[in-house]
Formats: C-alpha cells, sequence, structure tokens
C-alpha cells in the first residue's frame, strides 16, 4: 500500500478506537497493557465464577465424580438436573410462585409510581409539596423492623403474598427519578394536548408514557430485580414451607445443602449429583436477570437521581 | 371528561386571557402553574385528579413507612405477644416497663459486640470498597473502543442484579469447604480451607462480597460526572503541557469531587446499616460473635426470642442515631460547599 492510502480515514468498525483528538499522545504499550490486564481481571472475577456454576450444573454425575467437585472444563452436556428439578414438585413450585409475585408485584409498583410521580411532575399544582415532603422524609428514617412486622401481623397479612408485595411495593427513590423524568417533557406538548380537551390520565397514558419509554424500562427493571432478589419478607411472614418463593429455597438446597424434596433418592442411588442440582437452582436464580438487564444497559444512568430534588 | 374552568397553564392562560403572560411567554419559569393569584378551593377542584393520582403512593407509604413509627412504643413496654391474636392490640394491654429495656440494652455485652462489628465494618467498607468503583470508573472512562466498553459495562453491572442469596451462594462455590479453592489445595495434596465459616476473616469476607455485587454498579455515578466534563478542558490543559496523568489530576478528579462527597455523606448517614441481608444469611455459618450488627441484633431478638420490647428498643436507638447522622452529613456537605441530599 502506498502512503497515500494511510492517510485516508478507515471506516470505524464497532470494535475499533474512535479517531483520537490531535492534541492527545497516543498511550504507552504498558500502559495500554496495564489497562488490558485491569479491565480483564475485573471482568473475570465476575465471569469465572458464574461460568463455574453453569458449567457444574451442566455436567454428568461422571464428570463431577472425576473432576472432584466443581466442574471447569465442560465435559459433555447434559439437562438431567433441569429436567428433574423443572418436572414438578419443590422447586418448579418456587420458580412458579417467585414468576407470578415479580409480575404482580411489578406491575401493582409502576402503576402507583407511574401515577404518583406524574401526580407530582406538574409544578405549581395543588399540595405537591406537602405530598414530596412526606415521600422525601421517608428516606432518612426507618420505622423499624419489629414495628413493621407487628403492623404486617395485625393487618392479617401474615401467610399471604400480599405481605411480600405490600410493605416493598414503593420505592420512594424510584417515584422521584420518574417524576424528575417527568418534569423535563415539555409543557407546551402537555398543553396542547390539554386544550384538545385530553385529561391527565390520557396525557399520562398517550404523552407522557410513550416520551419516557427508555426510563420506564429501567425503573420496571429496578422493581422487577426487586421482587424476583427478596427473601427475607418470606421468611418473616410465611411459614408454610410450600408457599415460599426461589430465593427461599435455594437457601435451603445450596446454602444448607439440604436435597430437594422428592429428588433425595435420585441424587443417593441415580445418575442425578446434588451438586449439579445446586447449581442449576443457582442459574434458574441468575437467569432472568442475566438475560434482561442488558437490555436495558444503556438508560441505566437514567435510572440514577442525579442533583437535588426540585419542588 | 369535564372541562376546568381555571387556567392550567400558561397556554390555556393564554387561550382564554384571564391572566397576564409577558410578551412571548420568555419571562417566568416554564409552564409554572400560575398559583398565586387562585383561591385554595380553586386550585384543589383544578387539581383534584393530579391529587387522586399521588393517593395509593400516598397511602401505602404513610401506612408502611408512617404509622409503624408508632409502633416503637412497644420499646418501652415488656411486650406480650400472646396477649391477643393481633399485634397491635396486645400493645393495649401489655405493661409499661419505661426504660427498662434500654437499661436491659447497656448491660449486655451482646449489644456492645453488635455496636462494635457495625463499626468495624462501617470503617472497613468506607477504606476497602469506597475507592474501587472511582478507579473503576478512571478505568472504563479511558476505554475509548465503544465495544470494549459496553461490554465490560455489561459485565460490571450484572452483579448487581444478583440476590444476596446468589451471591452468597456463588462465594460458598469459591472459598467454600468444597469450594473450588480447597478442592484445588486438596488436589495438590494440601487441606482444604473454609473462608465461608472462619469468624477471623468474616469482616473481610463480607467486604469482598460487597465489592463483587455492586463495586461496578457504582461506577455509574462517576461515569455521568465523567462524561460531563468540558472536553475543551483536556484541550487546553494538554496545549498547556499537562501530561495524560496531570490532566486526570487537574481536569478529571475536581470533576468527580462533587459526587465523591455526596457519596460520602450518604454512606456516613447510613453508616449503622451495613449489609443486613448479607449478614443475616451467614449468621448461622460463622456465628453471632462475629456477625452480629444492629440488625441482625434486633431481628434475634424480636423475630426468633420474641422479646419484642427489647428488640425493638435496640432499633429505636439505630434509628434515632441513624436520623441524627443523616443530618450531620448533610450538613456538613452544605459547609463544605457541596450540595448535599436535600437543598438548604
Amino acid at each position: 500500500m502506498t502512503a497515500v492510502i494511510d492517510k485516508t480515514v478507515r471506516t470505524p468498525g464497532r470494535w475499533a478506537a474512535p479517531p483520537r483528538p490531535v492534541w492527545e499522545e497516543e498511550p504507552s504499550r504498558a500502559g495500554l497493557a496495564g489497562k488490558g490486564i485491569a479491565l480483564s481481571f475485573a471482568c473475570l472475577a465476575i465471569l469465572f465464577p458464574l461460568w463455574i456454576v453453569l458449567v457444574t450444573s451442566l455436567s454428568s454425575r461422571k464428570t463431577i465424580d472425576e473432576a472432584g467437585g466443581l466442574v471447569m472444563v465442560p465435559k459433555g452436556i447434559t439437562f438431567i438436573a433441569y429436567r428433574e428439578l423443572l418436572s414438578g414438585g419443590q422447586v418448579t413450585r418456587a420458580a412458579v410462585i417467585s414468576v407470578l409475585i415479580t409480575l404482580v408485584g411489578t406491575l401493582f409498583s409502576m402503576g402507583v409510581s407511574v401515577l404518583c410521580a406524574y401526580g407530582l411532575s406538574r409544578s405549581g399544582s395543588f399540595g405537591h409539596r406537602w405530598i414530596l415532603m412526606i415521600l422525601l422524609a421517608t428516606m432518612f428514617f426507618s420505622a423499624g423492623l419489629i414495628p413493621t412486622y407487628l403492623l404486617v401481623q395485625s393487618l392479617g397479612l401474615m401467610d399471604t403474598y400480599l405481605a411480600l408485595i405490600l410493605p416493598s411495593a414503593i420505592s420512594v427513590f424510584n417515584i422521584l427519578v420518574l417524576r424528575g423524568f417527568f418534569m423535563g417533557i415539555s409543557q407546551e406538548l402537555i398543553d396542547s394536548a390539554r386544550i384538545d380537551g385530553a385529561g391527565d390520565f390520557r396525557i399520562l397514558w398517550q404523552i407522557v408514557m410513550p416520551l419516557s419509554r427508555a426510563v420506564l424500562a429501567v425503573i420496571t427493571l429496578f422493581y422487577a430485580v426487586g421482587y424476583w432478589s427478596a427473601w427475607f419478607n418470606a421468611s418473616l411472614y410465611l411459614n408454610d414451607q410450600d408457599m415460599m418463593p426461589l430465593q427461599n429455597v435455594m437457601i435451603q438446597l445450596v446454602q444448607k445443602q439440604e436435597a430437594p424434596v422428592g429428588l433425595g433418592q435420585a441424587i443417593k442411588t441415580g445418575q442425578l449429583s446434588g451438586l449439579a442440582v445446586q447449581m442449576a437452582v443457582m442459574v434458574m436464580a441468575l437467569l432472568p436477570v442475566a438475560v434482561l438487564s442488558p437490555f436495558v444497559q444503556k438508560h441505566f444512568k437514567k435510572g440514577m437521581l442525579t442533583g437535588a430534588v426540585k419542588g | 371528561m369535564s372541562h376546568s374552568t381555571v387556567p392550567r397553564s400558561r397556554a390555556e392562560a393564554d387561550e382564554s386571557g384571564k391572566t397576564p403572560v409577558a410578551p412571548g411567554g420568555a419571562t417566568g419559569p416554564q409552564g409554572k402553574r400560575s398559583s398565586g393569584k387562585l383561591g385554595l378551593r380553586v386550585r384543589l377542584r383544578r387539581d383534584r385528579v393530579l391529587l387522586l393520582m399521588t393517593l395509593p403512593a400516598v397511602v401505602i407509604v404513610l401506612l408502611f413507612n408512617y404509622v409503624p413509627i408508632l409502633g416503637n412504643v412497644v420499646a418501652f413496654q415488656d411486650y406480650d405477644p400472646y396477649v391477643s391474636d393481633n399485634g397491635i392490640v396486645a400493645i393495649f394491654h401489655s405493661p409499661w416497663v419505661g426504660l427498662e429495656n434500654f437499661q436491659r440494652l447497656f448491660e449486655d455485652s451482646a449489644f456492645w459486640e453488635a455496636v462494635r462489628n457495625t463499626l468495624v465494618l462501617f470503617f472497613l467498607q468506607l477504606v476497602l470498597y469506597f475507592p474501587i468503583p472511582i478507579m473503576l470508573a478512571l478505568l472504563i472512562n479511558s476505554v475509548v473502543r465503544p465495544r470494549i466498553r459496553a461490554v465490560s459495562q455489561a459485565i460490571l453491572y450484572l452483579p448487581h442484579f444478583f440476590s444476596w442469596v446468589l451471591v452468597i451462594a456463588v462465594f460458598q462455590q469459591l472459598f467454600g469447604g468444597a469450594g473450588i479453592l480447597s478442592q484445588l489445595l486438596r488436589q495438590h495434596g494440601y487441606d482444604g480451607i473454609d473462608i465461608m465459616t472462619d469468624p477471623e476473616t468474616f469482616k473481610f469476607l463480607i467486604t469482598a462480597q460487597s465489592v463483587w455485587k455492586d463495586a461496578g454498579w457504582g461506577i455509574i455515578v462517576f461515569l455521568a460526572a465523567l462524561a460531563s466534563v468540558n472536553p475543551d478542558l483536556y484541550e487546553a490543559a494538554a496545549m498547556d503541557g499537562a501530561n495524560r496523568w496531570r490532566r486526570m489530576w487537574h481536569v478529571t478528579l475536581p470533576a468527580l469531587r462533587p459526587v465523591i462527597a455526596l457519596l460520602l455523606v450518604l454512606r456516613v448517614g447510613d453508616a449503622l446499616t451495613v449489609g443486613f441481608e448479607q449478614i443475616l444469611l451467614q449468621r448461622d455459618a460463622v456465628g453471632p460473635g462475629a456477625s452480629e450488627v444492629l440488625d441482625t441484633f434486633v431481628w434475634w431478638n424480636g423475630v426468633r426470642n420474641q422479646d419484642f420490647g427489647y428488640a425493638a428498643a435496640a432499633g429505636l436507638i439505630k434509628g434515632v442515631i441513624s436520623l441524627g447522622l443523616v443530618l450531620v452529613a448533610n450538613k456538613v456537605a452544605h459547609l463544605m460547599g457541596e450540595q448535599g441530599v436535600y437543598q438548604k
């Protein structure tokens, strides 16, 4: 190639570096290598344990016995652990319960939060400062575990799934993030809809929400992850072991190393490895969030409350 | 849908011509509802739909955040949960004991151990955890290739979305008695080690788990601050002969200062809350001596031992001190010229 072609700008691929500003010095090789090593180390520290968990969950009993426990290098793939866990029984039931609580809870939380955020987002509206103060103040104190427990108990929510949804239904932080976003929507747009005869519900549904898809996606993810990951309220408010969601079953099976109900015999005698079963439960718990969160990733910044709250 | 007869906004006011508007609408805050001249009842009528929308959230917050505050009176009672089927009715039938629960607390060595563990964990996390997201953010920020940046961010954010149950289960596979570390040691003729049940190293284990779960997520706020730096500043600094490191010191780090101050304030205000779920999950494995913090102390005495009055007393002490810490931390932030959590 001639020198002329060298000077033309390459069309940058998505892996390629964008052009460097002229005033910036070329990075040294050592600097680049150092950065590469540090970044790779950070990423591997997260991925390596997940890899072991995934590979072991997909390994046969023979492979696991040969490896002496956890498997790092896969030798053949078998879905026996997943098949056994998902063919009805304790873990299947817990997974269904978790999915349902997450769906219902997230829908409820989003509905209440979006309504409240919009209701507070029109500056100058009646009473919005007072309501805002009531919500904000809760970020500075907590009533405490014992009084909350007594309240939930006396409301008759013990041993109901409402106890897993209502007390944790609202995050004031999420409402403030939504409100901050709604406030940024052009007032002219809302005014013109109002002139056309639209009421507040209709403006929220047809104008504000479609314009806020990104932040709605992030807050939905936050709420959904909250419900999916929750275990403490279930341990506090539910007594019936058959009602427990997936996280609580995971505590029993993985942390306390109990055999899953109904599979004990298969693990003792058959093809099924107890370790593979434990790892499969972990994969079931991490898969939904690992699959969904990267889709929303580029909007995460919008889920941050930046700057002080305006009145 | 009935139409309001009161101007709700500038645009409608323009239409009806009731409210004088500055020419071109250039002055005054955009979209501010004209509230000054209207009576309360008129405004209440105008905004009733908006108020109605906030109602469900307000009811839930009042019920689950404010009403339980009153329940703290059991801290001054010899609360007997069995005197009634209803936990709140039982309050009215339980004898008052004044400050007896607090007196018992101050003489209880387990309480002081919980206080000490809480403070030790707070300082350890402050020193070992806090700088890591800042360094990671600087590292990510210096990566210019968009794909590498996006992929590594996706990986670093991931553990934030894992439950504590899962994070601890993952650590168990790494450092537990049957974990990968023990497995490798045994294969090479050494004894396996079980870090997950060792009270001596527990505080470092807790910190490592927090770093693994949340340090990656913590970079977002710093990346946002870094993205808002005016690139001309870097160019000007480079023109003045500042090299890469000096530019970082004189341009990048000052840009991060407000965020760092705010996060420190938040962290100090939250000092007495150190990973309740995380520690509770591991309390059995390492024993309460090393792992009991204020929150788990409340849980153990209240939920497990049914000594509600005593537990509520410990919870109340924690709550009051925490509230004080938040307010003081904010004051300090304001004095430092930073914004803090709320504005003055």
